[in-house]
């Protein structure tokens, strides 16, 4: 680590690194960007607060030369300029980390930063650039084996990887989309870390985010985004929570959610010892035991990887149960298929929204019935009945707010808010006894998380049981009655959430300690 | 025969014919590892064989029959470049399509020439010194030409460059991940013309060895199915180019066995072997082959569109 901090001159006094000026951009049907203007200085974290689709990463790609804009003017570090690629914009000293991560999987580390990287030699380009990453890396505290393969690391780590490949390019100011959508808690707070170190060093860094808590918490300045224009800009110390959801929505937003008091009736779902295999063959669950009743929400805690999906998966019937038992409305279900558990009133909000929850390609009305599709009415001796659809979507449609040009529209071109609204509509329809929701609001926005968390709670409050599984804390602690914490497959405690706290939930996640189950 | 002269003549030969599997096997790694899937490999190599011969019949050269081999192996690569990775049509439609074509073409412009023998044939070797040595002198330094050498060489060349150098870095990166390396200001479009250009111009080199080396003589269909064994070879090998050389050297000592039991088993029998090894052989690696390593480049047989999410 470097000594004690330097002088440096106030940074008010420096042009600012970025100065982007009455950006326009519009796409067919859309006006992206309305004159937009924003700036970053250096040593400052800017964050551009706004809901999916407010027009924030348009401005980013149009700063990072992924599209041009319409009209307006970018300035860096005082001087105006043309971006007209990524390489530009790499040129320019500046960084960019995409939501979705663009790394080779199959590569090292060293071969991902290497790729592209002007000045290494011919030979062997990524043993000079290792060592160039050894050195960032402690300087910076952003620790990563150049040797190791990416697919090999975390999703915190693969980040730190793209944070560094822009380092090594001399990004001086670092763009990241979403940072924390695919990091643990503890994932985050070290990526904050890292951020902090970077200021300190005089990047300027903007923070794309639809959360406002850790926009809060890390940024100096907020700029809030509405349907393409700046709605304001603030300073993080006189901003809070209530003020920028209404900058961003547009309307009041209610933290709280309306609860009533939980009225449990017989267990709908119970699992008794349960045992389950991972992918690889190792244990992921290892005896396992709890129920939830009708009326009730049961959140499962637990960092990403500790047997969640195993158990979302058994549940549903797309994983074998190698030892104990599952019993829905008191039928033990091992060994059936999916539908026949769907069938019995299970519905499942899976995890991977695109890849398990819909069928891409399909137009919405069909992903609708996908689960009802074989029997009446939607059907009549193995014809589909194509009005009986149409007019079952249309209810779901407006039922459920799915935003969709119409119920012809193949499914992937929804927003993700529009396909879990999609998903629910489908998974909820027929009065489920069961309901599985796995990370259901992930990587949505306030307007739609707020949404689908009153959805679970009316399901609970019109008597079904409802899991809940989530890497969200606060989800969990805001929606769920019961809290269970699940580590390295097993459960380390049963908690009612009205005595739970966060650090008591934050020890059993950790796996240092163990209350005792009941019930 | 004693067993001595049995491997001698088992392992020169498997070494003779191996070796336009393994010119082939390199370029389609190429190709491949760039995520180009290119099954007109047998007919770049036919063309190549039909190049090879008229060239070298009419000058006089056969060196410069297998330049213009390789040239002729190229453009027709070229071809299903320009319509995999400018128009983004099915890659293997337009590989299938390029071998029918250049079987036909060969056949058509070859008519003149069919069942001539060759005057001016590819020299064999015999390096001096080397071949002297007992057993390991007739089994490798004697009776090869420059091709073979020049093969085993290449293929270790073509490992270096693909594993330690920028420019492996980056074919590796556009077969596996295209958006990324056009993140990066790599030029995809153009690493994959390239790659496909160089299997291409190797494909040719091995279909022209057949008509001035290994059998010096056009006939039509000459290439007997060996660019389809390539592509099966391209998955054996892993897309490794040091692993071609195995690969291409075992088939080779198969096609060589298969002539020699046609004494004892039917001759279609004999024919089928190199091609049920092939089904064999990709089974076991398809079965056993769970490691990562192992797989096929990421973005094999996709083509590339900017901005698609």
């Amino acid at each position: 680590m470097l000594g004690v901090p330097k002088e440096r001159p106030t940074h008010a006094e420096q042009p600012p690194l970025v100065l982007l000026r009455d950006i326009t951009k519009s796409f067919p049907g859309v006006l992206a960007n309305d004159h937009v203007n924003f700036e970053v200085r250096p040593g400052e974290i800017h964050a551009l607060l706004g809901e999916n689709g407010a027009g924030k990463t348009t401005l980013m790609n149009i700063l990072y030369g992924l599209y041009r804009p319409d009209s307006g003017e970018i300035y860096i570090r005082g001087e105006k300029v043309q971006i007209r690629s990524p390489r530009d914009a790499i040129q320019l000293g500046i960084g960019m980390v995409h939501q979705h991560f663009k790394l080779v999987l199959p590569h090292t580390v060293a071969e991902n930063v290497a790729l592209g990287l002007n000045g290494t030699p011919f030979w062997a380009p990524a043993k000079v650039v290792a060592q160039k990453l050894r050195e960032l890396s402690t300087r910076y505290g952003l620790h990563v084996d150049p040797e190791r393969r990416v697919w090999e690391l975390s999703a915190g780590e693969q980040q730190r990887v793209e944070i560094l490949k822009a380092l090594i390019r001399g990004a001086e100011v670092l763009i990241l989309d979403e940072p924390t959508s695919v990091l643990t808690p503890q994932e985050t707070a070290e990526l904050f870390k890292v951020l902090r170190r970077m200021k300190e060093e005089g990047h300027g860094i903007i923070f794309i985010s639809h959360k406002l808590d850790e926009v809060l918490e890390i940024a100096d300045r907020i700029t809030v985004m509405r349907r393409g224009k700046v709605v304001g800009t603030l300073l993080a110390q006189e901003a809070d929570k209530a003020t920028l959801a209404r900058m961003m929505v547009g309307r009041e937003v209610v933290f709280r959610l309306s609860k009533t008091t939980c009225n449990p009736g017989e267990a709908a779902l119970r699992v008794e010892d349960l045992y389950v295999r991972s992918d690889r063959g190792l244990w992921a669950l290892k005896g396992i035991s709890f129920a939830v009743c009708r009326g009730e929400i049961l959140g499962v805690a637990g960092i990403a990887g500790n047997g969640q999906r195993e158990l979302v998966e058994a549940l549903a019937g797309l994983r074998r149960v190698e030892r104990g038992r599952i019993l829905i409305l008191g039928k033990e279900v091992n060994g059936r298929s999916a539908r026949a558990i769907s069938d019995l009133g299970v519905a499942h909000i899976p995890e991977e929204r695109i890849r398990m929850g819909i069928v891409p390609g399909l137009p919405v009305e069909e992903n609708l019935i996908l689960k009802k599709h074989h029997r009446p009415p939607f059907c009549w001796r193995g014809f589909l009945r194509f009005l009986a659809i149409r007019e079952f979507a249309k209810r779901a449609i407006e039922e459920y707010g799915i935003i969709t040009p119409s119920p012809k529209t193949p499914a992937k071109l929804l927003s993700g808010g529009n396909i879990q609204r999609l998903i629910l509509a489908r998974e909820l329809s027929g009065r489920p006894a069961v309901v599985i929701a796995a990370h259901p609001t992930y990587g949505l926005d306030v307007g739609a998380t707020e949404q689908i968390r009153q959805i679970l709670l009316r399901q609970r409050d019109e008597g079904a049981a409802v899991l809940l599984v989530s890497e969200d804390l606060e989800e969990i602690m805001e929606l769920a009655d019961r809290i269970a914490v699940i580590f390295r497959g097993e459960i380390m405690g049963i908690v009612p959430a009205a005595e739970a706290t966060l650090e008591e939930i934050g020890l059993m996640m950790a796996g240092e300690k163990r209350v005792k189950v009941e019930g | 025969m004693d067993f001595a002269s049995w491997l001698i003549s088992t392992v020169s030969r498997a070494l003779a014919f191996g070796v336009p599997l393994l010119w082939g096997t390199l370029g389609e790694i190429y190709a491949e590892r760039a995520g180009v899937v290119n099954l007109g490999v047998e007919g770049m190599m036919i063309l190549g064989a039909f190049m090879a011969f008229a060239v070298s019949q009419s000058t006089g050269h056969p060196g410069l029959g297998l330049f213009c081999a390789a040239l002729i192996g190229g453009v027709a690569a070229l071809l299903h470049a320009f319509v995999t990775v400018t128009i983004r049509a099915n890659q293997y439609v337009s590989g299938l399509a390029l071998s029918m074509f250049g079987l036909g073409l060969a056949g058509l412009l070859g008519r003149g020439w069919e069942g001539k023998p060759l005057g001016n044939t590819l020299p064999t070797l015999t390096i001096p010194g080397l071949s002297r040595i007992p057993v390991l002198g007739p089994m490798l330094f004697q009776d090869q030409t420059i091709l073979t050498y020049l093969g085993i060489f290449l293929a270790v060349v073509l490992w270096l460059l693909l594993f330690r150098t920028r420019w492996g870095l980056a074919i590796r990166s556009v077969g596996e991940n295209p958006s990324t390396a056009d993140s990066l200001g790599i030029n995809v479009t153009l690493v994959r013309y390239l790659c496909v250009f160089f299997g291409g111009l190797l494909a040719g080199v091995g279909g022209g060895y057949l008509s001035v080396a290994y059998r010096p003589a056009w006939t039509e269909g000459m290439t007997a199915g060996m660019g389809w064994i390539v592509i099966a070879l391209t998955i054996f090998a892993a897309w490794d180019p040091l692993q071609a050389l195995w690969g291409a050297f075992f088939f080779g000592a198969l096609y060589h066995l298969s002539y020699r039991l046609q004494a004892y088993l039917a001759p279609e029998l004999l024919k089928l072997m190199p091609y049920l090894f092939a089904i064999v052989v990709l089974a076991i690696s398809g079965l056993g082959g769970a490691r990562w390593r192992r797989r096929a480049p990421g973005a094999l047989g996709l083509p590339y569109v900017r901005g698609e999410r």
